[in-house]
């Protein structure tokens, strides 16, 4: 116990000092939030410098129905993610001058001062090429040298280090004792480096050089990928698929298990709902079930749903439907419990039957709760989906981001992560719209 | 045997502390056909309770309400009953809402639309009929409500409150509307209400009940719902029998409520 509590100790104090190392790029952000902000406020006094009722409003604070959203702070905070994220990724949708520096690209030279056993010392170049990913240039040509040391060439992939073995075409070699002193006539020693400029050079503890070019600010293309590659690789999956499965298919597949699973666990949901909301004996029975599956999130039946299940769809619509099935019972519980006495008294003193009452005021009545609950039960389907593909699954947009990953494919991660986000938001959407439509009634009884 | 009749009705509620509650205490009552009564009290005096055990939602502990000759003995649409406010269905039409009488009957369509459209036309919402309820006004709803009940024809109007959550004006306007609905259906009609003006204008006989438990205190019979009919009812205010009545009944009631709020202190 003691040592449960020391290494959590340990985490926590790991985890505060990194949440410090964030706070001045917050500062920065919520910095830029404060200058557009600024910004929008002068640009709209220029333009319509009105001083109406509304504009000399005091009490709007605290005041929640005053507060909405302002469409332009949405617009930019959109397009500024897409601006960072672009500026860090070397976006070509992006002006070059606001781009973030960028990693070093080119040719550059260095020299080395080496220090033979006898004490003589001599020096050379190293001329470097650094080149993007999944080029391979020639290597620069440098001319011969006179003396002890012959000038290098080096080639690296820019964000990668490599050794350079300098003293493979010198006339003397580490085996003679020779070793390098200085790099570009800075002294250097054993496991320090020295900065030349466009990277770092450092000395191995075998006396070899290690020179990593300089990374800049923006991300390598396997960690962030640039908007436009996402944007390029939504086009050739959905055109070409991803490992011989279509984007419409891996989509498809999501979007069928979350409908068929969410759809029987309303079907089999709301008429227990009803039962529990209308008889206490079906309460009495149904409510330490539901009440203890309800905490039990889907995702921690993954691991059972496989092994009874497997794989397939079978399992994962089991594993909706019961995602689906808790949410749809409480939701149909409560809209039934939740009538109003008086107008159930109503119905009865206007003639209505049992049976009546349950079908022209309970059930219209409990309907608004209903679609809460089902458009909450679509939101946990989604994320459950998504959750299950991610663990086993042959087709699925939540599979090939997982695969994706595994080929280290970000801009596919990228792109199915958004594409997620986007449905997401979709269905929510449509089940707002369904509740406007169909339920019109709701929240105004 | 036409009438109702209530028969040393006593209501006890028990606790869960294992106490009871006497809501009611052998409170008898006879009501003619036609009959227009208000019931006014103090909080806790039973009035609710006494207006559900009419209407059937209650089983009284002891005694019995007869109507029209047989036992009340559950909720039926002879007994209509019009509540202080939202119990409309908001799923359904001003029109649905209602024939939603006539339609559990399993009266045609035709027959039911005919009584729509004349109750509509008598509460002033013809114009609505199409409407869906929470897009009506408070008082525009209550005249649905009690156009509502007037569509299955009964024999006795219940009203818990039904004009409270109105404002000032709108209720008046009301109040005339319930003495021109009761003059013309001839209908048997309970009122609950709070409001001592209330219960005067509405009020043929007006019942004053007490507390702790709910009993009879004292009941009137009054000229002012007579006069009212279709008459402007600020000008039956000026009876010289109205004000001194008044000032009796609050009197009445504030003495009850000083009881109430000694006999709490001396128990604190």
């Amino acid at each position: 116990m003691g040592q449960i509590i020391a290494d959590l100790g340990g985490e926590l104090i790991t985890l505060f000092l990194s949440v410090l190392g964030m706070l001045p790029y917050l500062a920065l952000y919520i910095g830029l939030i404060l200058f557009a902000l600024f910004v929008y406020t002068q640009i709209k006094h220029r333009l319509s410098p009105v001083q109406d009722f509304t504009s000399l409003k005091t009490v709007t604070f605290g005041d929640e129905s005053a507060v909405v959203s302002n469409k332009a702070a949405s617009v930019i905070s959109v397009v500024l993610i897409f601006v960072i994220w672009g500026a860090f990724t070397g976006s070509a949708w992006l002006p070059k001058f606001l781009h973030a520096p960028g990693p070093f690209l080119g040719d550059a030279r260095f020299t080395y001062t080496l220090e033979t056993a006898d004490g003589e010392t001599a020096q050379a170049q190293v001329a470097v090429r650094v080149h993007e990913a999944g080029q391979k240039p020639d290597a620069p040509v440098v001319d011969g040298n006179e003396g002890l040391a012959q000038n290098d060439t080096l080639v690296v992939q820019a964000y990668r280090s490599k050794l350079l073995r300098w003293d493979a075409n010198d006339v003397v070699t580490r085996k003679d004792g020779a070793k390098i002193v200085a790099v570009n006539a800075t002294p250097i020693s054993r496991d320090a480096d020295v900065d030349v400029g466009f990277g770092r050079v450092a000395l191995t503890d075998k006396g070899t050089l290690n020179f990593e070019p300089d990374k800049g600010w923006q991300m390598e293309n396997i960690w962030l990928p640039a908007p436009e590659s996402v944007w390029q690789r939504l086009i050739s999956v959905s055109r070409d698929g991803y490992q011989n499965v279509t984007l419409a298919e891996h989509l498809s597949y999501s979007l069928f298990r979350v409908i068929v699973g969410f759809a029987l666990g309303a079907a089999v949901g709301i008429p227990l709902g009803y039962a529990m909301g209308l008889s206490n004996w079906f309460r009495g029975w149904f409510d330490p079930i539901v009440e203890f599956m309800r905490p039990v999130p889907p995702l921690a039946l993954i691991p059972l749903v496989i092994i009874w299940a497997g794989i397939g769809e079978q399992g994962k619509i089991i594993l909706l439907f019961l995602a689906a099935l808790w949410i749809m019972a409480i939701g149909a519980r409560s809209g039934v419990s939740g009538v109003k006495i008086s107008k159930v008294h109503a119905a009865y003193s206007l003639g209505a039957s049992k049976r009546q009452i349950l079908r022209h005021v309970i059930i219209p009545n409990s309907l608004p709760e209903i679609f809460t609950a089902a458009r909450v039960a679509m939101g946990v389907c989604w994320g459950t989906v998504v959750a299950a593909e991610l663990v086993a699954a042959e087709k699925g947009v939540g599979k090939m981001i997982v695969s994706a990953s595994k080929f280290q494919d970000t801009d596919i991660v990228l792109m199915g992560i958004i594409l997620i986000g986007i449905i997401g938001f979709g269905i929510d959407m449509l089940m707002r719209w369904a509740e406007q439509y169909l339920v019109p009634w709701k929240g105004k009884g | 045997m036409t009438g109702l009749s209530i028969q040393n009705l006593s209501m006890r509620f028990d606790l869960p502390n294992g106490g009871h509650v006497q809501a009611l205490k052998d409170v008898s009552l006879d009501l003619k056909q036609g009959e227009l009564l208000s019931v006014l009290g103090p909080s806790g005096c039973g009035k609710t309770t006494l207006l559900n055990i009419v209407a059937g939602f209650l089983a009284p502990t002891e005694g019995q309400i007869v109507l029209n000759g047989h036992q009340v003995t559950g909720p039926d649409a002879e007994r209509g009953m019009v509540f202080q406010q939202g119990a409309l269905f908001e799923w359904m039409s001003v029109r649905d809402n209602v024939s939603f009488g006539p339609d559990m009957k399993g009266m045609p369509k035709a027959e039911s639309a005919e009584i729509v459209d004349h109750l509509l036309d008598v509460v002033g919402l013809q114009d609505f009929k199409e409407k869906m309820v929470y897009e009506l006004s408070g008082g525009m709803q209550q005249r649905v409500a009690l156009a509502r009940c007037l569509a299955n024809d009964p024999d006795v109007i219940l009203m818990d409150e039904p004009l409270g959550a109105l404002d000032a004006l709108t209720r008046e306007k009301m109040q005339s509307l319930v003495l021109k609905l009761w003059k013309e259906t001839g209908k048997t009609i309970i009122l609950i209400t709070h409001s001592v003006e209330e219960a005067l204008l509405l009020g043929e006989r007006l019942l004053v009940m007490a507390p702790r438990p709910g009993r009879i205190h004292k009941e009137y019979r009054l000229p002012f719902a007579d006069m009212g009919v279709g008459a402007d009812l600020r000008e039956v205010k000026k009876h010289p029998d109205y004000a001194p009545t008044r000032e009796e009944i609050l009197n009445m009631i504030w003495n009850m409520e000083e009881e109430i709020m000694g006999r709490t202190e001396e128990s604190a």
